[in-house]
């Protein structure tokens, strides 16, 4: 249980690598320069988009393919938590009546 | 970074803790999760430790694990992760106009530490870098709040789900408050129709594209929305103006 592969510690570690490149792929060189004006305007959508590119297929795809019935816990917790910021604007209570909805449904019914 | 004392002498420092302390239930149950996951792909509980406390990336983690499990060569395994991450590397060319007054190692430093939501909620909160050395200093400590919550909630939970892998029943779906997160965040970010537009467009290009490998559909979803909305920007220039907080 406590056994570490050396390999294994080794793809760690790059993995770790990996982590520092890509999120400070652009801080690593000195040199001045900056985006081109389109790209960043562009970059304000990009925040909005990437969280939409990870949440919709989660909540909508089951399997790899889009959900075809309408018993699945994940819409309703959905749109409960939507819900839940359109009134009161706070995203730990979006999470909060999210579940609220989710673990009845899913543990419960097992939708 | 956020071990730095000179960020707590900031106001930022804090309200950055709060706003990430709203997510940090869901962010917990996410890196709960990801811990549980790891043991139960196969690794042994000090592996996956090691992991938690190198790697710090999810969804690379996740991505992999299996990879490692089975014996892929390292180059693919690690192909894989820097196309899992590669959300990242758009972000860090945002980020790069806030961050370049910084020395290189406390700029890889800090974009090491910095997550999606890190990174959503320092967009949302600053649209433009600051023009002194100050207003750039109270940047770096909102982000460093930011970062210290989201570190610490995502290595305990991680923590926790390593060492209880089998006692944490995966089938009740608790990830699922992770996902409810982002959505909180999604709903707070929209705040113009532009980027309501941008958000249906990546959710369905991320659908629409889903049997890419390695989560390449969110790449593609990210270029296709910002496409869109530059487009959109370029044929009617009124709509693009009425941006709240950016």
């Amino acid at each position: 249980m406590l056994d570490v592969d050396l390999w294994t510690l080794l793809t760690i570690v790059a993995l770790g690598l990996i982590t520092v490149v890509t999120r400070g792929f652009f801080f690593i060189s000195d040199k001045p320069w900056s985006l081109p004006g389109w790209a960043q305007r562009g970059l304000q959508y990009a925040p909005i988009a990437a969280l939409a590119a990870v949440v919709i297929p989660e909540i909508v795809m089951a399997r790899g393919q889009l959900v075809d019935t309408w018993q699945d816990a994940r819409l309703f917790a959905a749109l409960a938590g939507m819900a839940w910021f359109s009134w009161k604007r706070g995203v730990l209570g979006t999470i909060v009546a999210g579940m609220a909805v989710y673990l009845p449904l899913h543990v419960g019914l097992g939708w | 970074m956020f071990f730095l004392p000179q960020h707590r002498r900031y106001e930022e420092f804090w309200e950055g803790v709060r706003d990430q302390g709203s997510v940090a239930m869901g962010i917990s149950a996410w890196g709960l999760m990801t811990g549980v996951a790891m043991v139960k792909s196969g690794l042994s509980v000090a592996e996956a430790l090691l992991m938690t406390f190198i790697v710090y990336a999810g969804s690379a983690q996740l991505a992999a694990v299996p990879m490692m499990v089975s014996g892929a060569p390292l180059w693919v395994i690690l192909a894989a992760a820097f196309c899992v991450n590669l959300r990242f590397v758009v972000f860090s060319a945002h980020l790069r106009p806030y961050l370049m007054h910084l020395p290189r190692w406390q700029r890889l430093v800090s974009g090491y530490v910095t997550g999606d939501l890190s990174y959503v909620f320092f967009a949302r909160r600053y649209p433009k870098p600051g023009q002194t050395p100050d207003e750039l200093a109270r940047q770096q400590a909102y982000l460093m709040g930011n970062c210290a919550v989201n570190y610490v909630g995502w290595m305990t939970a991680s923590v926790v789900g390593v060492v209880l892998a089998n006692a944490i029943p995966t089938e009740w779906g608790l990830g699922f408050a992770g996902i409810l997160a982002l959505l909180g965040v999604l709903c707070s970010l929209a705040t113009s129709r532009l980027r309501v537009l941008s958000a249906g467009v990546a959710g369905a290009a991320a659908v629409a594209a889903w049997a890419l490998p390695l989560k390449l559909n969110i790449l593609v979803a990210i270029a296709s929305a910002v496409a869109v909305c530059l487009v959109i920007e370029h044929l009617d220039p009124k709509r693009s103006g009425g941006h709240r907080g950016a």
